[in-house]
Parts: C-alpha cells; structure tokens; sequence
C-alpha cells in the first residue's frame, strides 16, 4: 500500500506522519496521532461524531482524507481545554448536563466552537442550525442547546 | 479500504488519469469517500485537481460561472448569489455544505441532488474541457460521462423560488425539492416557466406539462389549477426510507401550489 506524508497542525503542535494513501481524516487522528477525541460513529457523514474544524471550517473528519489536509490547521475538541481550564463550551455542558453517555459531545462542540466564533451570540435557531448536522441518542438535545445559549452568555461577559 | 488519492494542478492531467481502471473523481469526497467507507470497493483510485479555477465564482453582466469545486457553504454566503442561497443551504447540514461542491451534486442520485434541481430551473450550462452543454442532456449522460465537470453557467434569474420538503428539520434529506424560474408578462400572466423536480425520477427532471399549463396563465389559486393537475406528468417518483413514490405523487401539487402562489 502506498504510503504518503501528511502534516498539518493540530491543536497548535505540527504533526508529520507516514499514512496509507486514502486513510481517512478521522482514522489518521485516532489510530496515528492518538487524538481520539474525533469518534467515528456512522462513516457516513450522517451522525457528526467525527466532526473537526479545519482552517476554520466544521467538517467531517471520516468524509476528509488525511492527505488532503497537508498544511492546514486542525482544531479538536481535545485541544479546547488550556492547562487544565475546560473551554466555556466543555464547562457548559457539564453544567447543563449537556452530555451523557459523552459520545457525541465531542462532534457537538465542535459544531458549537464555530458557531460561537463567528455568531458570539447566537439566536436559539442559529444554535439549533449549527447542530443540525449532529445527532444525539441520550439527551433530546434541549440540555446540548441550552448549553450552547449558556457558553455563549459566559463569554459575552467575560469580553464586557 | 484501500485507496491511492491522485492529485493533479490541471484539469486536463486530471481527465488523462481518469482514463485508467477504478478511477473516480474526488469532489467534496461526501459520496465518494462515504461509498468507500461502506465498503465499495469499485474505487480504488480517487482522482483531483487543485486548479483554482474550479473554486471560482465569476458574477457580471447578468450572468454567473460557479467552479464544479464551489461548495454549498460558498454559495450560501456569497453576496451576489442571494436567491441560490436557499437551496445551497438545503443541502445536509453545516459540515456536508462546507465540503459538498457543485460538481458532486450534479452527480448526486435521488434523493440527494437538491442544488442540481435549482440549476435544471436554471437552464444552467454544464462545462467541461471540451465546452458545454445544456445541464438536461447532461443530466441524461451522467452515468456515463466520464469527464470532468468544471463549471456550471447561467443568467442571473429575477424570479427564481425554491422549496425542499423534508421530515426532519432544519436539516433533512428530500421528500422531494422543487425549483421554477418564472417570467411574467406586465399583465401578471405568465409569459415563461421552467419547473424542476428532485426525487420524482432517479435525477432531477423538468415538469414540462406544468410549465406549458401555466403559460398565460395568472399565479393564482385557478390560474395555478391545470399545472398543478398536470404537475405529475412524466414523473417517476423514487421509492426510500423516507416516502414512497405515492406519497411523493400526491403531494407534488400540494407543495409547487405553496410555490407558485407563495
Ligand atoms: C449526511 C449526508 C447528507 C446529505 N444531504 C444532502 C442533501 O440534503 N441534499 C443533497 O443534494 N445532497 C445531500 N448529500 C449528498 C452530497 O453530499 C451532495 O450531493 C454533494 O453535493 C456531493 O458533492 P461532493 O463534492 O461531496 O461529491 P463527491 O462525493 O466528491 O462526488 C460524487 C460523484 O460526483 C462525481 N464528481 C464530483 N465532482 C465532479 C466533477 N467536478 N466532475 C465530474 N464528476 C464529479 C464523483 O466522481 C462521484 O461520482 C448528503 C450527503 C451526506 C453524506
Ligand atoms: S462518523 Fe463521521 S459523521 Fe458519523
Ligand atoms: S450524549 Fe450520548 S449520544 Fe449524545
């Protein structure tokens, strides 16, 4: 099988690593570099689970191949928290018991991170727009939006 | 899963490599990545092209040339593009729109293919690197055409509506989609109408006997009448998880009526 390099930024460190030509995003993260916050429930683009940020942008990482990614900048949830302090969006869930069985948390705070930088204070539809692409089994989604609502609260008054 | 990605600068290097066995373009990667991952294996050479100018948007003189790498997310947002934006925006969620180009929803069978119906409204032009050609008879050749499509083109509608019908919301895959682009006359009657359907047939088709009913007609509840009656002509709606083609049958009228008169 072909091996190729692929480098790219995660999380503000570079990584370089030989992967098999084709590996998708999601598996380059988890099973290469040993970022497993990224899950991979559907490979299918449907459930949301796998979502990253990539320059920017909300995508999915079992829909991306890795090669693909060469020089960009990749955001995941497991580079939210900074020495120790969880993220708004990581404290928020936990207060509004926003996570349950925690599999799609990840996927959706993602989703919610970049809401929140382009939309710092969001309606309830645009929260509800920005998760549609994400699905939840456990909590009926009230508790991941209020969540979202709140995060976005903290840091409006953080920033006032 | 094992695939050997090909990338190429020039469309025309990438339309040479796509000659060999088990090639496939990659576009967004959203069906062809998806299909891999479920195990077809049919693919095993993922072919692209990195020429800039598939991820161009060219807006002058009434008329638009959209790159078969835009993606949906790009169309959505862009200035210049406002009527498209809502069906740009029917497609998957925030994720799929950020990687789904135009070039891939041309492609995209039944149900998907939402963006593809409003360019079939459109009248749009489907261009490769040996010209273009009118997106009906592209639509016809699709599963056979192996070249690589670069752009689509159009004129810049007035009056462009469109609807996607689906169960979950605000994200959800087709009960059906509908596009039209009207011109009336100063009387308010209809002077043209072209009307696109998705999932009333394995690919997006135009409702021929609908336009031609509401020809002269006015956008109202019994000027809309014989072209809803006649709305279902030709169609042969997909069967899914979602609807069956009756149901998508029956209420083909209901939603191009909210349409016309909406
Ligand atoms: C969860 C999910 C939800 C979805 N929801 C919708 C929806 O609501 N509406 C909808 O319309 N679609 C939907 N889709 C389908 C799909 O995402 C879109 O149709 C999208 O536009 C396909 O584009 P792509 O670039 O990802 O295609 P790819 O997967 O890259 O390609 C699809 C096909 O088109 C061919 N192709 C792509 N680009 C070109 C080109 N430039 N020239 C020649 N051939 C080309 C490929 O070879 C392949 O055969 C959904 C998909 C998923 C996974
Ligand atoms: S694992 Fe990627 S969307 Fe489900
Ligand atoms: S918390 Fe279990 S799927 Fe969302």
């Amino acid at each position: 099988m072909t091996k190729v390099p692929v480098q790219f930024t995660l999380n503000g460190s570079e990584k370089a690593e030989f992967i098999d030509s084709g590996t998708t995003l999601l598996n380059a993260l988890r099973d290469k570099i040993g970022d497993t916050s990224p899950k991979g429930g559907c490979h299918q683009g449907t459930c949301g689970a796998c979502s990253v940020i990539i320059d920017g942008e909300l995508r999915l990482s079992c829909l991306t191949l890795a090669e693909t990614c060469n020089g960009a900048t990749i955001t995941t949830t497991s580079g939210l928290a900074e020495g120790g302090v969880l993220h708004p969006l990581q404290r928020a869930f936990l207060d509004t018991f926003a996570t349950q069985c925690g599999f799609c948390t990840p996927g959706m705070i993602m989703a919610a991170k970049v809401l929140l930088d382009h939309t710092p204070n969001p309606s309830r539809e645009d929260v509800v727009e920005a998760l549609s692409g994400n699905i939840c089994r456990c909590t009926g989604y009230e508790p991941i939006i209020q969540a979202v609502l709140s995060a976005a609260r903290a840091n409006s008054q953080n920033a006032a | 899963m094992a695939l050997a990605l090909q990338t190429f600068a020039t469309v025309k290097d990438a339309n040479a490599a796509l000659k060999s066995a088990g090639t496939r373009y990659l576009g967004g990667g959203t069906l062809v990545v998806r299909a891999a991952n479920e195990g077809d294996v049919s693919v095993s050479s993922p072919v692209r092209s990195t020429d800039p100018a598939l991820s161009a948007i060219e807006v002058g003189g009434g008329k638009v040339r959209i790159g078969a790498s835009v993606t949906m997310a790009e169309i959505a947002r862009h200035p210049e593009l406002g009527p498209l934006a809502k069906a740009a925006r029917a497609v998957g969620g925030p994720a799929i729109r950020n990687m789904a180009t135009v070039g891939g929803n041309l492609f995209a069978p039944a149900p998907y293919g939402d963006f593809a119906v409003a360019l079939l409204a459109l009248d749009a032009a489907v261009g490769t690197d040996n010209g273009e050609m009118p997106i009906e008879t592209f639509l016809v050749g699709r599963d056979d055409s192996r070249a690589i499509v670069t752009s689509v083109s159009f004129t810049k509608p007035d009056n462009f509506r469109f609807l996607k019908v689906s169960r979950v919301k605000p994200k959800g895959v087709s009960v059906l989609s509908i596009a039209v682009v009207l011109e009336q006359a100063g009387d308010g009657t209809v002077s043209s109408a072209r009307i696109a359907l998705g999932c009333m047939a394995d690919r997006p088709m135009r409702a021929k006997a609908a336009e031609k009913a509401l020809l002269g007609r006015t956008l109202d509840p019994d000027g809309i009448a014989p072209a809803l009656a006649a709305a279902s002509e030709g169609t042969a709606p997909i069967t899914d998880p979602i609807a069956s083609a009756w149901y998508r049958a029956e209420v083909l009228p209901v939603h191009l009526g909210r349409l016309l008169l909406g």
